[in-house]
């Protein structure tokens, strides 16, 4: 069977979950998409606080899609090579967890596995400091502020990115990105 | 000089920059896919503003929701209001925050630390 994105994300309730899209991700699905979470948050009971959480985490991530995700590889079926992704939304009993999928070209993979890595093994308060640098330090380009994208889903939820890298070919990777917003 | 005005919508902030008043608002929810586009023309506003400012400028932040491409876009607005500041003219920043939004207020105080202009953080409360 060949590759598909949908491989990635297996151990997930795709069928249950608040959202669910693969495809490529302009702004208008974006747009969509934020428009069907936003309805289906208001029709719950989650703290104003809470919901504010998510709706952002949601931004970041499927605008990390937008301006991030690589081509897919030749050969893989896509209806165009661009901003090619996957995003699943779940309600789970402890939060709701966002999950990203897309393609990263082999050159990328180390660089951005070591910003996750230190992501992950900085303090709250060293996230932040890291935030303010960048942001008052780097210039912004047409894909954002390098990091700051990942470093704002990190304060928002306060725990670790979940994050896994499939090879796709040699040229080519499969990365998955989870974030967990807590309920409690 | 000619007011900015500017009607939000839902991925873009409403906006009124007027400069006979010296009162500047963005409001509601900056996410847009490409920030720089949008806050291009008022930074250009605010470069022609900066060369005859008003001794007071009073400037309202009441955002929703803003994205990280937003928020560099938004410090360079702040950038701007920093340097009405140095040249000896007041400018007080009112940043608006949610009840309970711990995120949006600490945003706030985020630009706090990197301005050199007393911000105001205004809890809103429903």
């Amino acid at each position: 069977m060949s590759f598909d994105l949908e491989n990635l994300v297996s151990d997930l309730d795709i069928r249950g979950a608040v959202l669910y899209f693969k495809g490529n991700v302009d702004s208008e699905i974006i747009n969509r998409a934020l428009d069907l979470v936003e309805g289906k948050l208001l029709a719950t009971r989650e703290a104003p606080r809470i919901r504010k959480k998510v709706y952002n985490v949601l931004v970041e991530s499927l605008q990390n899609l937008y301006h991030h995700a690589d081509l897919v590889p030749r050969g893989y079926h896509a209806s165009r090579p661009d901003r090619y992704g996957l995003v699943v939304m779940e309600k789970l009993g402890k939060g709701y967890r966002v999950t990203t999928c897309n393609f990263v070209s082999a050159v990328h993979v180390r660089e951005l596995e070591e910003k996750l890595t230190r992501i992950n093994r900085s303090s709250p308060e060293e996230i932040k400091e890291l935030y303010k640098e960048i942001l008052n330090h780097q210039e912004i380009t047409e894909k954002g502020l390098g990091g700051l994208g990942l470093l704002d889903i990190a304060r928002k939820t306060g725990h670790r990115i979940d994050f896994r890298f499939r090879k796709y070919d040699n040229h080519n990777t499969a990365f998955r990105l989870t974030a967990l917003v807590a309920t409690e | 000089m000619e007011p900015i005005i500017i009607e939000g919508t839902p991925k873009t902030p409403s906006v009124k920059f007027d400069a006979t008043e010296g009162t500047f608002e963005i409001k509601g929810r900056s996410i847009p896919e490409n920030s720089v586009e949008f806050y291009k023309p008022l930074n250009e506003w605010l470069d022609n503003y900066m060369q005859v400012p008003l001794d007071k400028t009073v400037v309202n932040i009441r955002l929703e929701y803003f994205n990280t491409s937003s928020s560099k876009c938004i410090l360079d607005v702040f950038k701007r209001l920093e340097a009405i500041h140095k040249s000896k003219h007041d400018v007080e920043i009112n940043w608006f925050y949610e009840e309970d939004d711990e995120d949006m207020l600490e945003a706030g105080e985020d630009y706090d630390s990197i301005i050199k202009v007393p911000f105001k953080m205004i809890e809103i409360v429903e």
